[in-house]
């Protein structure tokens, strides 16, 4: 093991251990005014009139009159409202805020204002959505003469539900203005320069006149990636018009209902096949953005370029479109876009392989990329594939050939069981050139005179490791004790804007970045004396340049790998699937602490077989979303999976730090493969399963009639 | 009315609100208990889990009015003590503390589970932390922190 990949105690165990850390929930009450919020009761209407009754001193009612500064939330486009303008477009979706000291009180007052809506028609069906926000196409090769040529052309239809993030701390953010007339926005969140963009933007007031502070954060999994930055505004307008702080936690139903969560999903496929090989692929992809663009576009962008799977698919076309609901708004999900078409194209090649007469993995493993071949927008895989070795591991760890030998026999009686193996990757950083162009990020490090160091990045500690990986970098160049180097919770005021914590970035690029820096520094280095240094962000050499209009280029510098096998045992009584084992092998590169890339593995695992099995959300034919608790949206509890093992394969990235990769989304990707894949072998050979997730209820329409079987 | 009484923490405490006030709100607002998470006020997270009379219990569940005369303890109080200091170490040696939000609850499921069997299976560990919801870890890494505890916290439990 690298002398990097020992695990050290993590330095926020111990405030988090003994319950001492002080998420936003935390801060006194004292003097600070609770904002509840006034929501649509309709998918979609015109704003007539909000008729608010005569308030009790001390509290206030705020909505779009009240912005200060321009009523759009800066996500990716601008579009979603801070509050909402004429119309409505979502249940749920914020009109207004009340304010006050008492909560019970503000309850009282909204259930008191009415507002009048003129109700339209919702669009509320995928199929039938007409608004399209995004529309996205690539192709390569020759597609149409691969069709023609083919032995055998498969056309098939997939669909993936909602997910909800489920962090256990719900969303919250609280605004305080300041004696020196700045606003300060803190709370449980992400990314705290894209809160900082939006709220100055709301507030219309310059980027000193506003500051941004991450509190200790209760799991974020993407969805605190983007929502914070529409709270925040909400919150900030707020407390500037009151001249007191302000804060607003949400409900947990509240959180289920009218937060972001992973786009729905539905693919269609139609893939040639010659001599056994995959020659063509045509896929549409359509995920369902809800109500307002938010994420949708890279969501998008990174759902259609891993459409194919790990197959060297020499002619391929992609057609994305995300599509304008009136539903909750849909945005960030730990795999961002790829567990869907991954997903889709996993099941595709299992039902292909069914029809072949050969086993799933030996065809996929028959049609692997490989170093040196194309990727899907005509990039190059750089760095070696390990899939076949990891296959191997996953075979060793389940005895997964033989199993699934055994279990594609007839079974019969009570119990059935089933076993599926997925093979994925997961993008390392951002897609394309988002990192060059957009993010541009630097990181300092700033030491004092008696030695220690401080680590200036804007990157935040969600549950990940980053408070204790990044010093653990720096520590390790500068040869000094771990304690000497520190990484607080990051406040726009103190620190530059090192990008957001997302796609699986931080560790990659800003602990590259971090680690420069310290070689830096340690070069510099002046004993007794305060240094700063600062580092910033070079596309490496061997990138080959990617153009989002033609998706054509290296959409990635380099790919983290999965494989993993589920094997379940079905009570064709009950329809429940219990999960007998979950083996999961990942390259992420080298592990920067092997306890906390352990966890995050572990963590994504199980989430994935979640989405898989049991996290099921829908909305009614109103636009409601009905799973609104955590008694109606299922996440796994301890007992579900009780054996649940992962391994690491590493496979070093020479531009990462010590040769890490992008890891915390990677594991999540490729479970409902596998899962759907097992469950489908439990039901017998006759079923093509086309959905995910594949719930007890969905087993007892299968067992029950014939419409998934083929 | 009279006041409600009870023993928090080892300290007495009297509470002046409604018998219906939850008490998750009362220690979280009242009695400046913030280690107590609330994850979903409806009993399903254990992010709000204590100890009532020694019994692991969502805090989100329980009226005030019930409290009268128990003893409640919460991880301000459990962090004092030399258990505590057993599942620390546990904890940290495989870093099974990720976000923490679910920690507070999850450490008090952990004493629960010890309580009551000193020497449990992993099977017992998992199924005496079920009530308690964790999104970060896949609960290998906590479930393996009360399995170490309750080997190196010989005859504490």
């Amino acid at each position: 093991m690298e002398k990097i990949s020992q695990s050290v105690v993590k330095k926020d165990h111990a405030d988090k251990m003994s319950g001492k850390s002080t998420y936003v929930g935390d801060y006194s009450n004292e003097g600070v005014l609770t904002g509840r919020m006034l929501r649509s009761k309709v998918a979609r209407a015109k704003l007539l009139s909000v008729n608010v009754p005569e308030l009790p001193e001390g509290y206030c009612y705020i909505d779009r009159n009240d912005v200060q500064g321009d009523n759009n939330v800066n996500i990716v486009m601008d579009d979603t409202p801070v509050y909402a303008r004429e119309t409505v477009e979502y249940i749920g979706e914020p009109i207004g805020m009340v304010c006050g000291p008492d909560r019970a009180v503000c309850e009282d007052i909204l259930s008191r204002i009415e507002v009048k809506y003129e109700e339209l028609e919702p669009v509320l069906d995928i199929k039938k959505a007409e608004t399209v926000f995004f529309n996205y196409e690539y192709e390569k090769g020759d597609i149409a003469k691969a069709f023609a040529e083919a032995d055998k052309v498969y056309e098939e239809e997939f669909s993936t539900g909602y997910q909800e993030q489920a962090y256990l701390e719900t969303q919250g953010m609280m605004a305080v203005p300041e004696e020196d007339g700045r606003i300060f926005v803190h709370g449980s969140l992400q990314c705290a320069y894209y809160v900082h963009g939006a709220v100055m933007r709301a507030l219309g007031c310059k980027p000193n006149e506003v500051h941004i502070l991450q509190d200790v954060t209760g799991g974020g999994f993407g969805g605190k990636e983007a929502f914070p930055s529409i709270l925040g505004c909400q919150v900030a307008v707020a407390a500037k018009k009151i001249g007191k702080p302000v804060r607003c936690v949400f409900d947990r139903r509240e959180d289920l209902e009218f937060t972001s969560k992973r786009h729905p999903s539905l693919c269609k496929y139609k893939v040639a096949v010659k001599n056994g090989k995959v020659t063509a692929m045509d896929i549409d992809v359509k995920f369902n953005a809800g109500a307002y663009t938010t994420l949708s576009a890279v969501v998008l962008q990174r759902g259609i370029i891993c459409a194919d799977g790990v197959y060297n698919v020499e002619n391929l076309h992609v057609h994305g479109r995300a599509m304008k609901t009136n539903t909750t708004p849909s945005g960030a999900y730990r795999g961002f876009g790829a567990p869907q078409t991954f997903f889709a194209v996993e099941m595709m090649m299992d039902h292909i392989a069914k029809d072949l007469g050969i086993t799933s993995l030996e065809f996929k493993e028959a049609n692997l990329v490989k170093q040196g071949d194309a990727t899907s927008t005509s990039g190059i895989y750089h760095f070696p594939v390990p899939l076949p070795d990891m296959i191997d591991e996953i075979d060793k760890a389940c005895d997964y050939r033989r199993k699934h030998e055994g279990y594609s026999k007839q079974q019969i009686g009570r119990y059935r069981k089933g076993i599926g193996m997925s093979l994925y990757f997961h993008g390392a950083g951002f897609t394309g050139s988002g990192e060059r162009d957009h993010i541009k990020a630097v990181a300092k490090l700033h030491k004092y005179a008696d030695g220690s160091v401080e680590i200036l990045a804007s990157n935040g500690e969600i549950g990940q490791g980053l408070r204790t990986t990044f010093p653990k970098i720096v520590a390790n160049e500068l040869n000094l004790p771990l304690d000497k180097v520190f990484y607080n919770h990051p406040d726009t005021a103190r620190v530059p804007d090192s990008g957001p914590t997302v796609a699986s970035r931080s560790l990659m690029t800003v602990g590259e970045l971090l680690r420069r820096a310290a070689i830096k520094l340690r070069e510099s280095w002046i004993d007794g004396e305060e240094q700063t240094v600062e580092e910033r962000y070079k596309e490496p050499d061997f990138i080959i340049p990617f153009y989002i209009d033609k998706f054509r280029g290296d959409a990635y510098p380099t790919y983290a790998w999965g494989a993993c096998a589920l094997e379940v045992e079905l009570d064709t009584y009950t329809g429940i699937s219990k999960v007998l084992g979950a083996y999961g092998a990942f390259d992420v590169g080298t592990p920067a602490d092997w306890n906390i890339v352990m966890g995050q593995m572990e963590g994504g695992f199980l989430q994935g077989i979640g989405y898989a099995s049991i996290e099921s959300m829908n909305y009614d034919d109103k636009g409601r979303i009905r799973n609104n608790s955590f008694s109606d949206y299922l996440i796994p509890t301890a007992v579900d999976v009780p054996n649940l093992k992962c391994m690491m394969h590493v496979e070093k990235y020479p531009n990462g730090p010590y040769g890490a990769k992008g890891a915390g989304e990677l594991p999540l990707v490729g479970a409902p493969g596998a899962y759907v894949e097992a469950v489908e072998q439990a039901l017998g050979n006759e079923y093509r399963l086309h959905h995910a997730p594949f719930t007890a209820e969905d087993t007892i329409l299968a067992l029950s009639g014939k419409e998934e079987k083929r | 009315m009279n006041n409600i009484t009870f023993t928090l923490n080892g300290k007495t405490a009297s509470y002046d609100g409604s018998a219906t006030d939850r008490l998750l709100d009362a220690l979280r607002d009242i009695y400046g208990m913030t280690s107590v998470k609330c994850g979903c006020k409806e009993g399903e997270c254990g992010a709000c889990a204590v100890l009532l009379d020694g019994t692991l219990i969502n805090s989100c569940c329980v009226a005030m009015g019930a409290v009268e005369g128990s003893t409640v303890v919460t991880l301000e109080g459990y962090r004092e003590t030399e258990r505590f200091a057993v599942l620390d170490k546990a904890f940290a040696s495989v870093s099974a503390v990720q976000c923490g939000f679910c920690i507070p609850g999850m450490v008090l499921a952990a004493e629960s589970v010890l309580a009551k069997n000193p020497k449990p299976t992993e099977a017992e560990v998992r199924d005496g932390i079920s009530g308690n919801l964790c999104r970060c870890t896949g609960y290998n890494a906590i479930v393996n922190a009360i399995l170490i505890a309750s080997k190196e916290g010989n005859g504490l439990w």
